[in-house]
């Protein structure tokens, strides 16, 4: 499938934010065999004195963007081409849970794809014994791990509620859990932790998700911003499955992928200029159009 | 005759078991001692009371404390505790102490290769060496820094040992500290402390110096500065700042070694360059003498949370364009597994067994290590494996029961290690509560702390210093917690050593240091002090002149009371209290100030402003309206000019010291004219004039001036207008300009920039007013045009 993204961040900041200084996580990679950037636009304005291009140690590109002088506001403006391929029927070769354990301690890499940062604590979520009961309860008898990582996105899908208003950025999967509320960031925190806590590693995704959904299907959550999910590992054969715990299905052709990380903290989208300002307005737009339906 | 000296030694048991640094396993005074313990013994109780008294008062006088975060001082969280000398030192004879320092130099080496492989090509944990998933959970390795190449090459600059001696007398590393390693300028407090207490030992015997360690680093930091491109920077300390429990410790060292002493907030990066924020603009910054732990040094690309770094100060790094010492992530060596992994580790990469082995340690990751700490659990110490404090500091919370299963479902988060018996030494123990002079000497565990610094010449070693003593005289590692002192190290040398200090080489020509330049920050708390004393001394003789009133008319509803009442509520100040709160704050503000800046300040200047925050305390507590509160703030009036007149006197007249003056002339000339604007209007009651110039400490200057009553023209006159009177606003604005003309960017393009033009017309029309001109509306649009002058020194200088 091929996509026009068209994605629109704005900031107003109540004092002029001085020296500003941002790290921006938007441009998606080329994921051989799933996805292709045929096309990028990124205008940033006002211009940044300083703008520099880098990859980060999950290998997510960024953009460090620095101003000399003083900025009342912020508009982000990018338009990607984007081709995303479907994804080829999935064996599942997955070991049982109870095996992932001895492949995960035979393994001697620290490559930004080893599952071993994506285990125990990461800096937003940690493993928490409330979603760790609830994510044992809700995969007990799973006969792999894949099949676990199905189930806990079916039953998180089912108990908690999509609700834009419940939360922020800075809410903890265990306060969302708690609430049974959130937002996709707070589906996909809430796995992570529960994937964690029963000893499945996992990350976060942040992408776009297809705004209209193909004929026939209907509308899913989080259209409205940049998404987010689920990234587990289910061993040397099974590798990794991106899941969408918000719509409780896998991340096929309707999702593209912009960045991947441990937590939200990893992949956020614009990192740094917020915090120099006092308060600020902002607001986003995302259009991610379909070529064939345009 | 002089009485019989009690035989001080007589009571010295070395512990069954353990080493002992006095005496060796034969039970005889090691000879490395025998001198000192010879003369010591010759003083009596007094005596040896009266020269650690001597030690414990240079302490006190030089300010040395440290922070202690566990709150046990109620109501304040920075209280500050004495440092904790303990008064004997421990004796190394130099041929024993190059045998630590050339096996501390192996490891030295062998950590740089094990942190350069963590965040380089990953050998060790790709082949095995080291187990990858300990590594991914440190909270140490830093992501950002993988593949990151530092400045000059290496990533550990300065690292510091914490070994002990076990009961065979062999050494054992204990612990490295690399993350911000603390100690070395305690170390060169605790020389000094011994050289009062015992001053004809330390000169004579023949005890390694410690400043030649300092020089050479200081060194080292300045050509890591150089290394970078463009090689212009300087080095500087980082710090987190006031709260953090060591820094006195920045401060000192600052001081000692004439560097900058930056907070986070003191840089930025601009085009990937660091730079201060000095009143001169940013300026370069090439090398950081990190005392932040890493994780808080940038909030963008570390720690979010991270209220004390430098935005883009990774990034800085990551160009290649500012040195580090240490590396940011270095701190990953400290974590306690990692000592199960370097003896191997050293084998594999030098082909060589560690020289002095570490605290032997197992990661219960395996399940062979599992077994062996489950049949040995009894005799080792249980921790978790990602803490890096030291294993005789760590808190031991390990269940007892169920300690076999609980090793099973913990095993890759947990380390044990052996639970090893430190000698003892020689250490004057007084029961709780009594005199020095009742003191025994006793045998206490020990630790000693040695500082290592990277030179071009190799690593180069502090000579002794800095040794724990343990409180109790158990002697396992366990009885080492907090509550333990420190005492000096003397590595003594067959023949006399050469002294070193920090001086020139003779011969050198003299060059006349670069005063520096002065961050912005620095400028700025130094403004503020300025504002905030000349503020608590107007209030304290606005609250002198109420009291004195009211002792002698003895009637709150006098029309003049009333008029002060309600002047001073203006100010946020309630004069119904005999000392308002008001001024305790203003002088705590003002002390608030010069403890950002401590580095800048005399010892003395520092302690006057300590004592009048302590004075004002206690006589909020304990004054009475009138004439005792009135008193109160006399004694008060004569601590802040005691102060004044210390920065006065001693102050350098440094690019800071302007600021200071700068912020108490604005304060000053701002509350003489809206005194002048209450007092001298004309519908003021009688009396208001005289108040006036009693508030303005003008008394004497106006009888001797006028020799007259005053009256509005001679009041105004002396307090507006007389450019000769300190207590003018003429005089104050004067004092100003010439402080603002001084300082750099005075000028834009050789016109006034735009302090000066502010100032300069205010100058001009108080230069040429006369009395009956100033009237309360003028005197207002004064003030108005001081707080735009405050404005324009702040948008100019301070940020």
């Amino acid at each position: 499938m091929l996509y026009d993204i068209r994605l629109v961040i704005a900031y107003d900041y109540a004092a002029p934010a001085d020296r500003a200084r941002t790290i921006l996580r938007l441009m998606p990679p080329d994921l051989p065999g799933v996805q292709r950037l045929r096309a990028a636009d990124l205008v940033i304005d006002p211009a940044p004195d300083e703008r520099r291009e880098g990859v980060d140690f999950f290998g997510n590109a960024v953009t460090h963007a620095v101003w000399h002088h003083p900025i009342r506001q912020l508009s982000l403006t990018l338009t990607l081409d984007v081709q995303r391929e479907a994804p080829a029927p999935v064996r599942d070769l997955s070991p049982p849970l109870a095996g992932l354990a001895a492949q995960l301690a035979e393994l001697r890499d620290l490559g930004p794809h080893s599952p071993l940062h994506f285990q125990g604590a990461s800096p937003r979520v940690a493993p928490w014994p409330p979603i760790t009961g609830f994510a044992r309860a809700a995969t007990l008898g799973a006969p792999s791990a894949r099949a676990a990582v199905v189930a806990l996105a079916r039953a998180l899908h089912t108990a908690m509620r999509f609700d834009a208003a419940a939360t922020s950025v800075d809410t903890t999967p265990a306060q969302a859990f708690a609430q049974r509320r959130g937002v996709c960031q707070d589906f996909a925190q809430v796995m992570i932790a529960g994937l964690r806590g029963i000893g499945i590693p996992a990350g976060y995704v942040s992408g776009f998700l297809r705004t209209r959904p193909p004929p026939g299907q209907p509308r899913l959550e989080g259209v409205d911003a940049m998404h987010a999910w689920v990234r587990a590992w289910t061993g040397e054969e099974g590798g990794w499955v991106e899941i969408d715990p918000t719509n409780d299905r896998l991340a096929g052709e309707d999702y593209v992928t912009v960045a991947t990380g441990r937590d939200y903290g990893d992949v956020a989208p614009v990192l740094g200029a917020l915090s120099t300002a006092g308060e600020q307005g902002s607001r986003q737009a995302v259009d991610v159009v379909a070529r064939d339906e345009a | 005759m002089p009485s019989p000296k009690p035989d001080l030694f007589a009571d010295y048991a070395p512990l069954p078991g353990v080493a002992d640094e006095l005496y060796d396993s034969e039970g005889r005074m090691r000879p490395i001692w025998q001198g000192f313990v010879k003369r010591f013994a010759r003083l009596d109780r007094a005596e040896i009371a009266a020269r650690f008294e001597r030690g414990n008062q240079y302490l006190r006088d030089a300010g040395v404390f440290f922070r202690q975060y566990s709150g046990e001082v109620a109501g304040d969280p920075l209280a500050e505790r004495e440092w904790p000398l303990s008064h004997l030192p421990v004796i190394l004879h130099e041929g024993e102490w190059a045998g630590i320092c050339d096996g501390l130099t192996q490891r030295a080496d062998l950590l740089e290769r094990v942190v350069a492989d963590l965040y380089g090509p990953g050998r060790l944990v790709a082949e095995g060496h080291l187990p990858a998933s300990l590594i991914a959970q440190s909270p140490h390795w830093l992501r950002p820094m993988v593949g990151v190449r530092p400045v000059g090459g290496h990533f550990l600059h300065q690292i510091a040992f914490e070994i002990g001696r076990s009961p065979d007398g062999s050494w054992l590393v204990l612990g490295d500290r690399v993350q911000a390693p603390s100690g070395a300028g305690f170390a060169l407090e605790n020389r000094m402390a011994t050289g009062r207490i015992f001053p004809e030992r330390v000169a004579r015997a023949h005890i390694h110096r410690l400043a030649g360690f300092f020089a050479a680093f200081r060194a080292a930091l300045e050509s890591l500065a150089e290394a970078t491109p463009g090689r212009h920077g300087r080095a500087a300390i980082l710090t987190p700042g006031p709260s953090n429990d060591t820094y006195y410790e920045h401060t000192y060292i600052a001081r000692y070694l004439g560097l900058m002493l930056l907070e986070g907030e003191d840089l930025l990066v601009e085009n990937g360059e660091a730079k201060v924020r000095t009143i001169e603009g940013p300026q370069p910054i090439g090398a950081l003498w990190r005392r932040i732990d890493a994780g808080f040094a940038d909030p963008l690309e570390l720690r979010a949370d991270s209220r004390i770094g430098t935005p883009g100060l990774v990034e800085a790094v990551r160009q290649g364009r500012l040195g580090m010492a240490n590396a940011l992530g270095a701190g990953v060596l400290e974590m306690r597994a990692m000592m199960a992994f370097l003896p191997r580790i050293a084998e594999v990469l030098t082909g060589q067994a560690l020289a002095l082995p570490n605290i032997a340690t197992w990661w219960c990751g395996g399940e062979a290590e599992r077994a062996y700490v489950r049949a040995h659990a009894g005799r080792l110490m249980l921790g978790p494996a990602q803490a890096v404090d030291l294993p005789v500091d760590q808190r031991a919370e390990v269940p007892r029961t169920g300690l076999p299963g609980w090793i099973d479902t913990q095993g890759p988060a947990l380390v044990a290690q052996e639970a090893v018996a430190l000698s003892t030494t020689p250490a004057w123990v007084t029961e709780p509560g009594a005199p020095l002079a009742s003191g025994r000497i006793l045998p206490r565990p020990m630790t000693v702390r040695v500082f290592a610094a990277r030179t071009p010449a190799g690593w180069r070693f502090m000579a002794g210093g800095y040794a724990r003593i343990g409180r109790a005289g158990d002697a396992s590692a366990l009885a080492m917690q907090r509550g333990g002192s420190v005492a000096d190290v003397w590595i003594v040398a067959d023949k006399p050593v050469p002294q070193v200090s920090l001086q020139p080489v003779p011969g050198t020509p003299f060059r006349r240091a670069d005063p520096g330049v002065v961050p912005s920050r620095a400028a700025d708390n130094l403004y503020w002090l300025g504002r905030y004393i000349e503020r608590a001394e107007d209030a304290v003789r606005l609250i002198r002149a109420y009291h004195l009133r009211l002792a002698s008319t003895d009637n709150a509803a006098d029309p003049l009371l009333r008029r002060l009442r309600g002047f001073v509520k203006g100010y946020g100040i309630d004069p119904s209290r005999p000392v308002p709160t008001g001024i305790v704050d203003r002088i705590a503000a003002a002390r608030a100030c010069a403890a950002k800046v401590r580095d800048r300040f005399s010892i003395d200047g520092w302690r006057a402003l300590v004592d009048l925050d302590q004075t004002a305390r206690v006589t909020l507590a304990e004054a009475q309206p009138g004439d005792d509160a009135a008193r109160a703030m006399s004694v008060l009036v004569r601590k802040i000019s005691g102060f004044s007149g210390l920065v006065q006197d001693n102050m350098y007249r440094f690019q800071g010291w302007r600021f200071l003056t700068m912020g108490r002339a604005i304060e000053r000339a701002d509350g003489l004219a809206a005194l002048l604007a209450e007092f001298a209007a004309p519908a003021a009651p009688d009396g208001a004039l005289d108040l006036a110039v009693e508030v303005a400490d003008s008394v004497l200057t106006h009888r001797r001036r006028y020799l007259a009553e005053t009256s509005r023209d001679t009041v105004v006159d002396l307090l507006a207008l007389d450019a000769d009177n300190p207590r003018s606003i003429l005089f104050q604005l004067k004092l100003l300009h010439d402080q603002a003309a001084a300082l750099p960017q005075a000028l834009d393009h050789g016109r006034p920039a735009a302090l000066l033009r502010a100032l300069v017309p205010l100058v001009a029309e108080m230069s040429v007013a006369a009395p009956d001109q100033i009237d309360s509306a003028r005197l207002d649009t004064l003030r108005s045009a001081l707080s735009r002058a405050s404005d324009l020194v702040g948008a100019a200088y301070l940020r």
